[in-house]
């Protein structure tokens, strides 16, 4: 008798949250077929951190993989949430802009490498403001790059979410993958109720903040792709149909002239209910042929 | 300075083109318009204030999403319209930039500024990579998520040299409180560490800038001020022609080479490691 | 922010293999344990918290009196406990034994 007929369902799935950025980056792989590139024995760290008091992290709270996802030619970037909030500094943003430009030059000329962008980020880190803030730049107009020849795949799990500035890289990417417990805005509920105001926001009310940030909420209202279970199995099937798609025709981010007219119908007088924009707005609109 | 957020966009979006009202079925909030820079046309964008905005989060000079997807429309709009043109004759975009940072608003996060501001981003960064030469002019502030959503794909960006410019990741008051420093004590710390500083001429070293612009008088632009400024406007938009349409010159200044060399090193390592895979 | 160094000069058994355990989350380290070409063992640590040298030392005291390959031991700190070090040193050995 093997063991798996008589383990339950839910002790055999393997958590993927649970797992740190680098396990989750191996785990969409192909068995055998993954490289670390750039890794922590490089000891390619931040050069602003210590200078300010602050531990820096042998791979720079990124991790780039690079191998075959569904026997095609893929690259994962990973940041690593537990390391400054997973936020973006000169290094770590520059791993992620060269591993996107150098599968945008292997899928030019025939090799096409579709990228993989694990995002559990607060965004810019602060110790490195502009160079962080231009690393993000530089990452958005890179995605774009790729984006024509290649998909762009970006999967947030959680616990941190993908705030700040990289929940634009997200919103450019070809595909957005999420669980339910993954969170994806431009300011996180910490953020709003400082500059705006605990009534604008109470960050404490944890209802509210998915019912508006989190993973459900943004696959039903057509701003993300897929909800995935928070299952290591099931997130590299997921991820492995859409590096083995076609390329769509059109990306959300272009369609300008159908969520600008969205914005325009909102009715502003009052805060906006999240489930009912949801309904209103939960014809899909993804990566693909609409 | 903070008085006076969206007054320098304002004043040199007039100053540049002789227009100072939204067009047509666009937001107060947005000013864009067709106006000559030498001997061709160009489309200038610039956000401002507007008091009497519908989205309330909106109305000092923060980007929101009636303001992303306006700027995206024009964009689009420009792009498909050369299309068919020579990449010289594409029509160049000049972004005024005077914004205080992105909307904080709950109907923003509602309704999805994220995705708002990545499809002016992507906007901006399709007409670069089209062939349209891309300029920024920051004309007064140009913080996080609003540069990056208007005027950070620039294929050149240019900046006044006073302390009325403030381009950051996040505002003095926030981040010394995050930090656990005085605001005087966070300002120090940038004089040592160039990418925190709020001056202008450490924010140079990082070697972003093509140009830093002075003007002595940055809010109310004379007519020899305005010459010049467009001057230097037109010298950007050929630079930019004669160079690629990605963001690679941005690593080529010699400020570049010295303090991002961290950066440098670890993309050619990582181009050295990924031939072997 | 305070830099740490230890030699080891007992600790000669060749090693082959590397590791690298750990991420420097709050309260927490990340470990590098490779192969050295000199003989003995050296140990550089990089923390953002001041003043604990001794408790350092404890550990690795601790550590080398049991373990004794020739390793060169790089941390990356931000507030770990000795217990939590220890954790760590041990699962890098783990990988080095496999």
């Amino acid at each position: 008798m093997s063991q798996t007929g008589i383990i339950p369902e839910f002790v055999r799935r393997q958590s993927f949250i649970e797992l740190d950025g680098r396990k989750r980056a191996q785990s969409l792989f192909d068995e055998g077929t993954w490289k670390e590139l750039v890794g922590p024995f490089d000891r390619m760290e931040s050069p602003w951190l210590p200078l300010q008091g602050v531990a820096p992290q042998f791979d720079d709270g990124c991790i780039v993989i690079k191998g075959k996802i569904g026997g095609m030619a893929a690259v994962a970037i990973a940041l690593e949430g537990a390391f400054q909030g997973g936020s973006i500094g000169e290094v770590s943003g520059a791993k992620m802009t060269a591993a996107l430009d150098l599968a945008t030059k292997d899928s030019k000329t025939g090799k096409r490498t579709a990228a993989i962008l694990l995002l559990e980020t607060g965004g810019v880190r602060l110790q490195e403001a502009n160079l962080g803030l231009a690393a993000v730049a530089e990452v958005i107009s890179s995605v774009l790059a790729l984006r024509p020849h290649a998909p762009v795949i970006t999967l947030i799990a959680g616990t941190v979410g993908c705030f700040g500035g990289m929940s634009l890289a997200a919103g450019v990417s070809s595909y957005v993958v999420m669980t339910r417990e993954a969170r994806l805005g431009l300011n996180g509920p910490e953020v709003i109720e400082q500059e705006s105001g605990i009534d604008e926001f109470d960050s404490s009310d944890r209802t509210l903040i998915w019912a508006i940030h989190g993973g459900e909420q943004r696959v039903g209202m057509g701003l993300a792709d897929a909800l995935v279970e928070d299952d290591a199995g099931k997130i590299k099937a997921t991820i492995r149909g859409y590096v083995q798609a076609d390329l769509p025709l059109e990306y959300r981010s272009q369609q300008v002239e159908f969520y600008r007219d969205r914005v325009t119908a909102l009715d502003t007088s009052e805060q906006i209910n999240p489930m009912s924009l949801r309904q209103r707005w939960s014809n899909k609109t993804t990566g693909g042929l609409r | 300075m903070s008085e006076h957020i969206g007054l320098r966009g304002r004043a040199w979006f007039q100053a540049l083109t002789g227009k100072n009202q939204p067009a047509s079925g666009d937001p107060g909030t947005v000013l864009v318009t067709e106006a000559r820079i030498g001997d061709e046309p160009a489309l200038f964008l610039c956000v401002v204030p507007d008091p009497a905005g519908r989205f309330p989060c909106v109305r000092d000079g923060q980007v929101g999403l009636e303001e992303a997807f306006t700027l995206a429309h024009h964009l689009r709009r420009v792009i498909t319209e050369d299309r068919e043109k020579p990449k010289g004759q594409k029509r160049p975009v000049i972004a005024i930039v005077d914004v205080k940072s992105q909307a904080y608003g709950r109907r923003e996060e509602t309704a999805g500024i994220f995705f708002a501001a990545a499809a002016s981003a992507d906007a901006y960064a399709s007409a670069r990579m089209a062939g349209h030469p891309v300029i920024s002019l920051v004309a007064g502030q140009a913080f996080s998520g609003g540069f990056l959503t208007h005027g950070y794909q620039a294929n050149r960006i240019l900046s006044f040299d006073d302390s009325g410019i403030v381009i950051h990741a996040m505002h003095k008051e926030a981040a010394a409180r995050i930090t656990r420093r005085s605001v005087a004590e966070l300002e120090e710390l940038g004089h040592e560490i160039a990418p925190m500083s709020y001056d202008v001429r450490d924010y140079a070293k990082l070697g972003l800038l093509y140009k830093l612009l002075h003007v002595d008088d940055p809010l109310h632009p004379t007519t020899a001020d305005t010459e010049a400024v467009r001057h230097d406007l037109i010298d950007a938009i050929q630079d930019a022609r004669r160079g690629a349409t990605d963001l690679s010159n941005w690593l080529r200044s010699d400020a570049a080479k010295q303090t991002r060399r961290a950066g440098i090193a670890v993309r050619a390592a990582l181009e050295a490691q990924w031939q072997n895979t | 922010m305070e830099q740490i160094e230890f030699d080891y000069p007992a600790a000669k058994r060749s090693i082959t293999k590397r590791a690298h355990v750990g991420v420097v989350g709050s309260g927490d380290m990340e470990v590098l344990m490779e192969p050295t070409q000199s003989e003995g063992a050296h140990v550089s640590i990089t923390t953002s918290v001041d003043g604990f040298q001794s408790t350092w030392k404890a550990v690795f005291d601790r550590f080398f009196s049991k373990f004794d390959g020739a390793v060169r031991v790089q941390i990356n700190d931000a507030g770990a406990t000795p217990g939590s070090v220890m954790l760590r040193l041990e699962q890098a050995v783990e990988v080095i034994n496999q």
